[in-house]
């Protein structure tokens, strides 16, 4: 026995010594040792090496602007590759691979709106040497308008009827119909151009299937002013400064570096409060938390122009579960918001002020305007003080009159309206307040939260998206995606209401619909002329307002942080956060 | 001995194929969206994000679906990612290093003061030593790692500027100043991790040497006039850590699944961070690889423990 024993004693301890060993064998590049060394990392990077480190709380994934799947993804794009203009943080648009902004005046966007020429850059070279031409431009489109290549791009190309290379250094895009957006398509990051040597074989189903193409997706080759050195997918973006870019000698940084990962929380520690990186991407953070990483004094915080304005959604169809499969269908009118005087007095009842104040501090602003930007189009005549008393007044004409119990009551039905939102610690802020603020006017909210990932996943077989709209009342944010708000203003048209014949994807989920705000959008839409243009963007935001047909609440402004010597950073709303970043610099 | 073992392989084979098809069905009949990124982004909408459903062919039912993965798995082929849309195989390859040498030296850490730790707490039960440790260990088991690395990251990262809370991948190690600079960034979210494990062996040596110090052959031993030292060093604790040996083996497959809360926290961009972003973002082909890597070497660790457990205890005979 005893003999058995010292053997399994034997085994026991060998075996440890042995799982030890296989770990450490993983371990790379071991050391003995422990002295201290107060190294910090940007003193590890080799002497006079420039390093700008730059944290994104969701890692990218895929460097394709084309294949993306979130803003990450795009932002780590628009370092290496560039299209004809973006937008400034001023919604200005800038040159990049085009020579001049196409406009009516230079002649570059014809008269009858059906055309836009564009002048590109001479000399432009890709990374690898070779030259970038029109050819490059057309490729592109061929690469986003084939179906089979899943291009999430696909919206910005499909107004395209041609384009064509007239030479190596004109493009002319020829849209289907009129197009008063000449500047929808190869603009801003949905608009990158990729090189047309190296996804030549990937447009179509091969985008993703391909091993040659899947790695193009990962390593694309650009012309802007820094090239990809290394890529780990979901972790880490490295890239170093491109020789072959134009304006090769004024680019700062020799190496930029894409973290990503964490949450949002700890990476504005990261550059407010430890100073680890020079730039973190999108702030999402309570105010409470937020203000005091900010006061950390390390950093400056970057935000304006518009994320997105946060609104109430009222339903115009009614959602009664009694109804069935009628439910929510656009000939079911809303018992109580068809009413205008109802949907008037919710809006006087809400408290903007404290949502702004409370919840979103330097992250957002109270708005009246679901038209915020460019600062042209955010109308000046719209109120939206709060007034408790002439909400009540309101409501006691539609003849809502208080019951017994204080909730308010008309026809022997309760006004209790369901109110829903996605998951999310400031929106169920938002609700408590606004639940609060019509307790106040006799109206009962009951809450409702769904998973983000459903509430904005459009699933037809799940009841709980916004677009089915199987509630009264529901809260999200949306923005334009182009200064030319035609996608964004549509979603209040007839012809787009939401509807299970339409499998609820057409774009209206409130199912408003008003003959003279299309007919104002008709006109909206065959306006060639900027100037007019945004007028008319104001007269329908106007006109939505003053219908009550939506409520805009908070302007957002997600702030970005960066440390204080680095020079360049903007917000920008119509493009990425990195759209300037061959200038950013230190000092 | 073979046959036993070779009973057990061949009984995995269905084991494993039930695991996959369960996980398998709750990705498909959990809600979410691979593409719900792009829900609140108006320059995409429906019709384009149906266009990468089929690109993806996520527009097919899950059964089908299952069934072709299934086929593919045979074949090798571990599918692409819906986020990377490159192989999974390939992001799971540039993953484990990060997570072996983070998760793994947590492990060896925790192994070498856990044993000795549980030895002295049994030796000397009760003493001052043993109330440490146990109020230690019970801290290190019932106190979130979400919490513990929050509180270090906050005293000594962010209070003490000790060391840094964004984990580089990209640090290559070709000096003495590059090494240190490792250490420390792995410094914090190692002793997250070191606290939980230590805790759970250190009761675990503890008891099992509790359990064989008021034997009979120990009292043997000292009646032989065997010194204190030997009696526990190469009696009772070699005793002891067969069950213990045990332990250590069913615990190798988590070092691979990595940690998750840990490796988000520190943005180690290990196994367990890909599979929670995985998760997040319904990336089913990259959850299931991962699932699955993970549910073949539970299976494979539970049948090393068993045999050895043969090896180590010789009345334990398998036939």
């Amino acid at each position: 026995m005893r003999k058995l024993r010292k053997l399994s004693a034997f085994h026991a301890i060998s075996l440890i010594a042995l799982l030890s060993m296989v770990i450490t064998a993983c371990v790379p590049a071991t050391a003995p040792g422990g002295a201290p060394a107060a190294a910090t990392p940007a003193a590890a990077a080799e002497a006079g090496s420039k390093v700008l480190k730059i944290l994104y709380w969701q890692a990218p994934t895929i460097l394709n602007p084309h294949q993306a799947t979130g803003t990450k993804d795009f932002d780590a794009a628009s370092v290496i590759l560039e299209p004809l203009a973006r937008y400034s943080e001023k919604d200005e648009l800038i040159p990049y691979l085009a020579a001049e902004i196409p406009t009516l005046e230079n002649g570059g966007v014809a008269k009858d709106g059906l055309s836009v020429t564009w002048k590109l850059k001479t000399g432009v070279k890709w990374s690898d040497g070779s030259d970038f031409t029109a050819d490059d431009v057309v490729f592109t489109y061929t690469y986003c308008s084939t179906k089979e290549t899943a291009c999430v791009n696909t919206a910005n190309y499909d107004p395209i009827k041609t384009v064509e290379a007239v030479d190596p250094n004109t493009v002319k895009i020829t849209w289907k119909e009129t197009n008063p957006d000449p500047y929808v398509s190869f603009v801003s990051y949905t608009g990158m151009i990729i090189q047309k040597k190296q996804f030549e074989k990937c447009a179509g189903a091969t985008a993703i299937t391909d091993k040659d193409c899947q790695a193009a997706n990962l390593a694309p080759i650009g012309t802007g002013a820094y090239k990809l050195k290394e890529f780990k997918p979901g972790d880490v973006v490295t890239y170093v400064r491109n020789e072959a870019y134009r304006d090769v000698a004024n680019v700062y940084f020799d190496t930029v570096e894409i973290k990503g990962g964490g949450d949002a929380t700890s990476a504005a520690r990261a550059v407010c409060e430890t100073g680890e990186v020079d730039y973190a991407w999108n702030l999402q953070v309570q105010k409470a938390v937020l203000e005091p990483i900010l006061a950390a004094g390390k950093c400056d915080a970057v935000a304006g122009g518009s994320f997105g304005v946060e609104r109430l959604e009222l339903n115009f169809s009614n959602p009664d579960p009694a109804l069935g499969d009628k439910r929510s269908e656009p000939d079911q009118p809303h018992p109580a918001f068809s009413d205008l005087r109802v949907r008037q007095a919710i809006n006087k009842a809400i408290d903007r002020k404290a949502i702004a104040d409370q919840l979103y501090g330097p992250t957002g602003s109270p708005t009246c305007n679901i038209m915020v930007s460019p600062v042209a189009v955010n109308s000046p005549n719209t109120k939206c003080d709060r007034d408790v008393e002439g909400a009540k007044k309101l409501l006691d004409e539609a003849g809502w009159t208080v019951g017994s119990d204080g909730i308010r009551e008309k026809d022997g039905k309760k006004l209790e309206l369901l109110y829903q939102t996605s998951i999310n610690p400031l929106r169920q802020g938002e609700q408590a307040i606004i639940k609060a603020n019509l307790a106040e006017v006799g109206i009962t909210a009951n809450l409702k939260s769904v998973d983000a990932g459903v509430f904005f996943g459009g699933d037809p077989g799940n009841p709980d998206t916004l677009n089915k709209f199987y509630a009264d009342l529901q809260m999200f944010t949306n923005s334009p995606s182009s200064p030319v708000a035609i996608g964004y203003l549509s979603g209040w048209l007839c012809s787009k209401v939401d509807s299970a014949e339409n499998k609820w994807q057409a774009g209206n989920d409130q199912r408003y619909c008003n003959k003279d705000f299309d007919a104002l959008y008709a006109k909206f839409v065959s306006e060639l002329d900027p100037a007019k243009s945004n007028e008319l963007a104001i007269q329908l935001n106007d006109f939505l307002i003053n219908d009550v047909a939506v409520i805009p609440l908070i302007n957002r402004v997600t702030p970005s942080g960066k440390l204080k010597n680095l020079e360049g950073p903007t917000y920008n709303t119509f493009d990425s956060n990195l759209w300037n970043i061959a200038t950013w610099k230190r000092n | 001995m073979s046959q036993y073992i070779l009973r057990r392989v061949l009984i995995s084979i269905p084991t494993l194929l039930v695991i996959s098809f369960i996980i398998f069905a709750v990705l498909a009949l959990a809600p979410g969206d691979p593409l719900a990124q792009f829900a609140v982004n108006p320059a995409i909408p429906e019709s384009t994000r149906q266009l990468i459903r089929q690109q993806l062919g996520i527009d097919q039912p899950w059964h089908i679906r299952y069934v072709k993965w299934v086929i593919a798995m045979f074949q090798g082929n571990w599918g692409f990612s819906f986020q990377t849309k490159a192989p999974v195989i390939d992001l799971i390859w540039q993953r484990l290093p990060q997570t072996l040498q983070v998760v793994g030296v947590a492990y060896i850490l925790a192994i070498l003061l856990a044993i000795p730790i549980g030895i002295i707490s049994a030796v000397r039960q009760y003493s001052f030593f043993d109330q440490v440790a146990t109020f230690f260990a019970f801290i290190g088991f019932s106190v979130p790692s979400f919490f513990t690395g929050l509180l270090l990251m906050l005293v000594f990262a962010i209070g003490l500027h000790w060391f840094p809370i964004v984990y580089s991948s990209t640090l290559e190690i070709t000096n003495w100043s590059s090494f240190v600079l490792q250490i420390r960034q792995m410094t914090l979210p190692v002793a997250v991790l070191v606290v939980q494990q230590t805790a759970a062996l250190t009761r675990f040596m503890r008891s099992s040497m509790l359990d064989n110090l008021p034997l009979e052959y120990v009292r043997t031993a000292r009646a032989k006039g065997l010194a204190e030292r030997v009696v526990v060093l190469r009696h009772v604790v070699t005793n002891s850590l067969i069950p213990v040996v045990t332990l250590i083996a069913l615990g190798i497959p988590t070092i691979f699944a990595g940690a998750i809360i840990t490796e988000n926290l520190f943005r180690v961009n290990g196994l367990g961070q890909l599979l929670i972003t995985a998760i997040q973002n319904s990336d089913t082909p990259v959850v299931m690889a991962l699932t699955f890597i993970f549910a073949v070497l539970t299976v494979t660790f539970n049948l090393v423990a068993d045999v050895l457990y043969g090896v180590l205890d010789p009345r334990v005979r398998y036939n």
